[in-house]
């Protein structure tokens, strides 16, 4: 009786361990067969790629993407060096880099998957309502110094940016500062929720986010309708201000593929630039380049 | 014979074991002299004395490294200001005061600070410690370089007192009956004999600290500001040598200036820290010895 208690017993444990092996070996095959795609770049885009590459997985099963962040700036020379098959980028590749890819190899193609706006964002208790892109410099670059002189608060202003490996922080500095360098007073925050963190918290803030995560923050910041110049309407940014052009403060998203880039990498752009992709984009809070 | 040859091979390789962290140290000076070559050739070592850390800029870029420098010095000051006499009072108190319950209690919760990572930390500090600041000194923001200071005096505080205490308790004993035998009290015996002569013992459980605050990155990051300002104002964003490696070297183009540039900035770092530990190593030894 004891003798085949214990029998039975080590029974149990061969059949368990066997389908564990079994199960090991079934996933190390499935994962074998499954090719795995990389994603790299812009912090702005993570959570649009993700969604994107969720829905692309299940579509296509045998597919297995893997999205990663760490800035534009990272993505990009990720590409170049050959580590990941796409870049997700906020802002366009300078030609210094387009040359350094060809240096190495890499013929880049450049696909325009999405749109965003940039919001501009202060304390929801910053009286002031609209700013124009001639203040936004000013502010940004350090020329204006206190909320008073734009007719606001008695309190100065803390300028926030996001860090310089920041695709957002590259375009801001382009289309908005004109080039010109940021004050060195500007708290460089290394993500986009310590910004909204400390716009909601601190009354002299200003800072710039994607309109995504401004409208995902609700209440905790107010959003600044921007003029393209002194004379012009002010303009919210949405979805449509986006796409007609009105709001000045946008750019397009991209995907930078190589050229030797696998037949999935090719089937995922296309999945992103199609009608699904595209309603992954309005429901991210993004803009669609598709009317 | 074989036996012998056996003990040979085992103790070959222990020694090698023993010695790589040697050859590890010696690569990682190499490598980074190596990655920081290019910039002492173009733009020249002169540039990172200027006044100005302004990497990404379409007009002209700039690594003066001076408002970085006195960035963490501003913070590993301030933190040392507050790590010192909590971490040795604290020692003081655990080596000479304490009963054995005490000690049992509060031994093992100094080093569990210890052993907090320091993200964990840097997100305590962003959430609570921030607008704590910010609130209790009636300022604009609580992003400043105290801030930063608090959390990595929490950080050093642990390596603190667990140094100073051995160097305490290996007083001997005969000293603190000595003077207790000529009529000192208590507490001038501590502050009269056992501290002064565990003093060297303190001084590089000073030092060893200090290197963890100049070193310590991720916590500081997230709640320094990081502007880069030549400032000594304790509430001013500062931003420290830590952060802007790790913030910016993710991004940099290889063997651009501005990669050159963040080597020379862990040069400085690393003999910073290298030269507090062979200080700290010197004192300690000579404490020995006396």
């Amino acid at each position: 009786m004891e003798m085949n208690k214990r029998t039975a017993q080590s029974d149990i444990v061969l059949v368990v361990t066997i389908c564990l092996l079994i199960a090991m070996l079934g996933t190390a095959v499935r994962a074998a067969e499954k090719k795995l795609l990389t994603i790299k770049g812009s912090d702005t885009m993570v959570h649009l790629v993700s969604s994107w590459a969720e829905a692309f997985m299940k579509s296509s099963p045998n597919a297995e993407v893997a999205v990663t962040g760490g800035g534009s700036g990272t993505g990009i020379a990720a590409l170049i060096n050959g580590t990941t098959e796409i870049c997700a980028s906020s802002r366009d590749m300078k030609e210094k880099e387009k040359q350094q890819a060809k240096e190495k190899g890499v013929e880049v193609k450049e696909v325009v998957v999405a749109r965003d706006g940039i919001a501009v964002v202060v304390n929801p208790k910053n009286p002031i309502k609209e700013i124009d892109m001639q203040q936004l410099a000013q502010i940004f670059t350090g020329a204006t110094a206190r909320w008073n002189q734009l007719g606001g608060d008695e309190e100065e202003i803390l300028v926030f940016s996001r860090e310089s490996s920041s695709g957002t922080y590259v375009f801001f500095q382009e289309h908005v500062l004109k080039n010109k360098d940021y004050t060195p007073k500007a708290k460089l925050m290394p993500a986009t929720s310590a910004i909204i963190e400390s716009v909601s918290s601190d009354r002299g803030a200003i800072g710039y986010v994607g309109l995504g995560y401004a409208l995902a923050a609700g209440d905790k910041v107010k959003i600044l309708a921007v003029k393209a110049d002194a004379n012009s309407l002010a303009v919210m940014p949405s979805d449509q201000t986006v796409i007609n052009g009105s709001y000045p403060v946008a750019r397009p998203l991209y995907l930078y593929v190589g050229n030797k880039a696998s037949q999935n990498a090719a089937a995922f752009v296309d999945f992103c630039l199609s009608d699904a992709g595209q309603a992954i984009v309005r429901e991210s809070g993004y803009v669609s380049v598709k009317k | 014979m074989k036996r012998v040859w056996k003990e040979k091979l085992v103790e070959w390789s222990l020694r090698w074991t023993a010695s790589i962290s040697i050859l590890i140290v010696i690569c990682i000076f190499v490598f980074i002299l190596k990655e920081a070559a290019p910039f002492a050739k173009h733009p020249g070592l002169s540039e990172l004395f200027g006044f100005r850390w302004v990497p990404v800029s379409a007009q002209k870029e700039s690594f003066g490294i001076i408002p970085l420098v006195t960035g963490s010095v501003l913070v590993t000051v301030l933190a040392m200001l507050l790590t010192i006499p909590f971490g040795v009072g604290a020692a003081v108190y655990i080596s000479e005061l304490s009963n054995s319950l005490e000690r049992e209690l509060l031994k093992p919760f100094i080093e569990l600070l210890a052993g907090i990572p320091s993200v964990v930390i840097g997100f305590f500090g962003l959430v609570v410690l921030v607008p704590l600041v910010k609130s209790c000194f009636g300022l604009a923001t609580g992003l400043t370089a105290f801030s930063g200071a608090i959390l990595l005096a929490l950080m050093a505080i642990p390596t603190v007192t667990s140094i100073s205490e051995d160097a305490l308790r290996s007083v001997p004993r005969s000293y603190k009956e000595a003077s207790l035998a000529l009529g000192a009290s208590r507490m001038r015996t501590i502050w009269r004999v056992t501290v002064p002569a565990a003093l060297p013992g303190i001084m590089a459980a000073v030092m060893l600290g200090t290197g963890r605050v100049i070193g310590e990155t991720m916590a500081v990051m997230m709640v320094t500001g990081n502007a880069a300002i030549i400032t000594f104002w304790p509430f001013d964003s500062v931003r420290t040598m830590t952060a802007t490696i790790a913030a910016e070297m993710g991004e940099v183009a290889f063997g651009s200036d501005h990669y050159g540039a963040l080597f020379c900035v862990g040069i400085i770092l690393l003999l910073a820290t290298f030269g507090l530990n062979i200080a700290a190593q010197k004192v300690l030894r000579k404490y020995r010895m006396s």
